[in-house]
Order: C-alpha cells, then sequence, then structure tokens
C-alpha cells in the first residue's frame, strides 16, 4: 500500500496528489506534462516535495512536517526508469549484480531465466537493444529485492512487435514475485492490460479513478 | 653537480605528492561538483587560491603553518616529524601546487557524469559513498587521469612554494627547478643548460601521456 499526500513545486508547474495506491498493479496514466514521472520520483526520493507526506507499506519515507526524508538508497524502491540508466562502464552481469541485497532470495540464474537474459549477461551495454536493455533494467531492479517497483514507460522505447514481447515478462514479475507494482504510461490500452486500477493524472492532479 | 639525483628526487617527489593530493583532491572535486552545502564557495576559492597567488607567498603561508611553532608544526613537533627544509616540504609543495589543476579537471569531469547512473545507483541501495566510488569516479576516469598528470606536471616544475619552505639543499632538497635556478644564478650555466634538457623531455613525456589518456578516453565514449 503506498499513500501519496504531497505537493510539489517546480517552476509554474505544481504537482498535487493525494492518494492511496491499494492495488497490486497501478497504472498512473495521463498525457505528457502531467505529471506522472514526477510522482515516481517523489516516491523514491530523486525529487522533495514541498510538504506533504509519503508512506511505502505502512513506513513513512516522506514527512514535510516531522522532519522525515529517507534517502532514497534506503527506501528500498526498485525504479526502472524511462531510460533505463544501465551503468555503461559495466557487463550485464555487474549491472544486474549491482543492487542485489543480502537475503534475497531471487537468484541471478532465476532471474535470468525469467527475463531470458541468460545469454546477454557477459555482453556490454552498448551492445544491447532496446528491449533488451529493458529487460536487463528490470532484473537489475527485482535483484535488490524492492518492496515497491517503479516503472516509468516501460514500453515506450520499443516498437509494438517487442511491446507485445515485453509484456509477459512484466506479467510474470506481477504474478511470481508479488512486488506491488506502479507504472507510468500514456497508452491507455497497455494500462488496462496490466494494472488492476489506473489513476488519471492530468496537469499534476488525480481526476479519475478507474477500477 | 649529480644530475641524476634531482631528476630521481624531482620525478620521485612528484609522484608521491601525485599520490598525496589525490584523495583529498578527489574528494574536493566531488564536493564541489554535486554538493549543496554552506562554505562550498569557500571551498572553491580556498582551493584554487594556489593558482592565482604567487607561489612564494603560497609558500610563505605554508612555512607559517609548518614551522615547529606553527599550528600545524606544533602538533607534528612531538612525534618527531620535521617538515621546513626536508624533503616532505618540497612534496607539501608540490601537493598544495598542484592540487587546484586536479581539481578543477576531476570536477570539469564529474559534472559530465550523467546524473541518472547515480540517481540509478542509489535507487540500487548504494549509499553516496559507494555511488562515488563505483559510478561517478569510474564514469570520470579520463578526467581523474588527465587531473593527475595536469597535477604531477606542476609539481614537477614547482619553484617558488619548495624554496620558501624546503629551500634548496643539493643531496636533499634540491628539485630540478631549484637547481637551475641555482646553477644559472652562480654562472654554471652548463649544469643549468643540461637540467633544463631534462625538465622538456620530462614534460614532452607528460604532456604526450596526457594526450594519449585524453584521446582514448574521447574515443570509448
Amino acid at each position: 500500500m503506498i499513500a501519496l499526500d504531497f505537493r510539489l513545486w517546480q517552476g509554474s508547474f505544481t504537482l498535487d496528489i493525494s492518494v492511496r495506491l491499494e492495488r497490486p498493479v497501478t497504472a498512473l496514466f495521463g498525457p505528457s506534462g502531467a505529471g506522472k514521472t514526477t510522482v515516481l520520483d517523489a516516491i523514491a526520493g530523486l525529487r522533495t516535495p514541498g510538504s506533504g507526506t509519503i508512506a511505502i507499506n505502512d513506513g513513512v519515507v516522506f514527512d514535510s512536517g516531522a522532519g522525515i526524508d529517507v534517502p532514497t538508497h534506503r527506501r528500498h524502491v526498485g525504479y526502472v526508469a524511462q531510460d533505463v540508466a544501465l551503468f555503461p562502464h559495466m557487463t550485464v552481469r555487474r549491472n544486474v549484480l549491482y543492487g542485489r541485497r543480502d537475503g534475497q532470495k531471487l537468484s541471478l540464474p532465476a532471474v535470468s531465466r525469467m527475463l531470458e537474459i541468460e545469454g546477454l549477461l557477459d555482453r556490454k551495454v552498448p551492445q544491447l537493444s532496446g528491449g533488451e536493455r529493458q529487460r536487463v533494467a528490470l532484473a537489475r531492479a527485482l535483484m535488490s529485492a524492492p518492496e515497491l517497483l517503479l516503472l516509468d514507460e516501460p514500453l515506450a522505447a520499443v516498437d509494438v512487435e517487442r511491446r507485445r514481447r515485453i509484456l509477459p515478462y512484466l506479467e510474470r514479475v506481477r504474478d511470481e514475485l508479488r512486488v506491488p507494482i506502479v507504472y507510468v504510461t500514456h497508452d491507455r490500452s497497455e494500462a488496462l492490460q496490466l494494472a488492476d486500477e489506473v489513476v488519471v493524472l492530468r496537469e499534476g492532479r488525480v481526476v479519475e479513478r478507474e477500477p | 653537480m649529480d644530475a641524476w639525483q634531482i631528476t630521481a628526487f624531482t620525478v620521485g617527489a612528484a609522484c608521491l605528492a601525485t599520490v598525496v593530493m589525490l584523495p583529498p583532491g578527489l574528494l574536493i572535486a566531488w564536493l564541489l561538483a554535486r554538493g549543496s552545502f554552506r562554505g562550498r564557495i569557500l571551498l572553491d576559492t580556498a582551493v584554487s587560491l594556489p593558482l592565482v597567488m604567487p607561489p612564494v607567498a603560497t609558500g610563505l603561508v605554508l612555512l607559517a603553518l609548518v614551522a615547529p611553532r606553527g599550528p600545524i608544526g606544533r602538533l607534528l613537533a612531538p612525534a618527531g616529524i620535521e617538515i621546513v627544509f626536508t624533503w616532505k616540504a618540497v612534496v607539501l609543495a608540490m601537493a598544495v601546487m598542484g592540487l587546484p589543476l586536479l581539481v578543477r579537471t576531476v570536477r570539469a569531469g564529474i559534472e559530465q557524469v550523467d546524473r541518472r547512473y547515480e540517481a540509478a545507483a542509489a535507487t540500487l541501495g548504494a549509499g553516496p559513498l559507494r555511488v562515488f566510488l563505483t559510478i561517478t569516479l569510474p564514469l570520470a576516469r579520463p578526467a581523474v587521469l588527465a587531473g593527475a598528470v595536469l597535477g604531477f606536471a606542476r609539481a614537477l616544475g614547482e619553484f617558488g612554494a619548495t624554496i620558501m619552505i624546503a629551500g634548496s639543499i643539493p643531496g636533499s632538497t634540491r628539485t630540478l627547478a631549484v637547481a637551475i635556478y641555482s646553477f644559472a644564478e652562480t654562472g654554471r650555466d652548463r649544469e643549468a643548460g643540461v637540467l633544463v634538457g631534462i625538465s622538456a623531455a620530462i614534460a614532452f613525456v607528460a604532456l604526450a601521456a596526457s594526450n594519449w589518456i585524453s584521446t582514448r578516453g574521447a574515443s570509448r565514449a
């Protein structure tokens, strides 16, 4: 369960979010410029709201009134950003193992099999295709045993054909690992296919919720 | 004149000075590039001062600090550590004078590193130090190498601060630059000329290495 109740100002843009996400997979849906990525950044601790509170699974990670602001590296949030940001100076294997947490039950062979990246482990990042990068980034995030997975337009950089091939991986993550997912997209069909609930954002506010 | 001893001593001291300036240099470059704290401009200015102050003036400030009765010298004296007019003073002068060049180069390199990688590492549970050591520094490696070469080159040619706190003691604190001055001043132009040739050769090698590093870094990116 993720409880968001915060305001964040950047320039003339105001993000005013008050919503509780209680379903396993939530899609944040809306036109570009609606503030979807900023919401993910705030949950991950990469951007600091001006005021309000953020709680992940009942743990408060941000509370402007109480002066709480848990740094990103202690929030245990897996975040696959839109540009995936694989470390260019490391092999795929070192990328995937970078954030492995002690006590992580998921093993490298298991995650490699699930996302079908076994053959990529010794490759260098520049040699990967867009779809491969997405899967490696997903594996890397999963190996850090996140309590919550944030995905920003995971299918935006790939063509329709690959999109069809990546969706099943996301469904596997949802069904096999049971990590709650917040999923940003501007594609309605994508939102409906994966998510249990769709939260519609427009100009920095939640305007609609579709169960 | 023992040109070999002077050359070996100068290169050795410059190498040591580079090693000495790297840890604080990298840390300061990182703080200046990524930190937001009070006194950032003050730190920036203080580190760059030796670049714009007359080296002799910097040497006089160092002398006041590390002299046996100075604030730093007083702390070292009980441990039997003497700095002034020893090889340690040579290394200290070289490190302080080379530091601004190292910091500026590395800082510019760190500012070029895409913050998205650092953010990704943080979401994977890496604290600031681990992000710096495993992401920022490796990605800024060409700048770190270039900065180290620049700092080393500056250390090799150090004169003003060295003569203030280390003097020109043959066989003990006399570096190439100081020796050239001493020989020229006493009319021993031939010896001075030999040392000038050696200095030029070392500078040539260092610059060639620096250019090689930067072109290699560029072709990799």
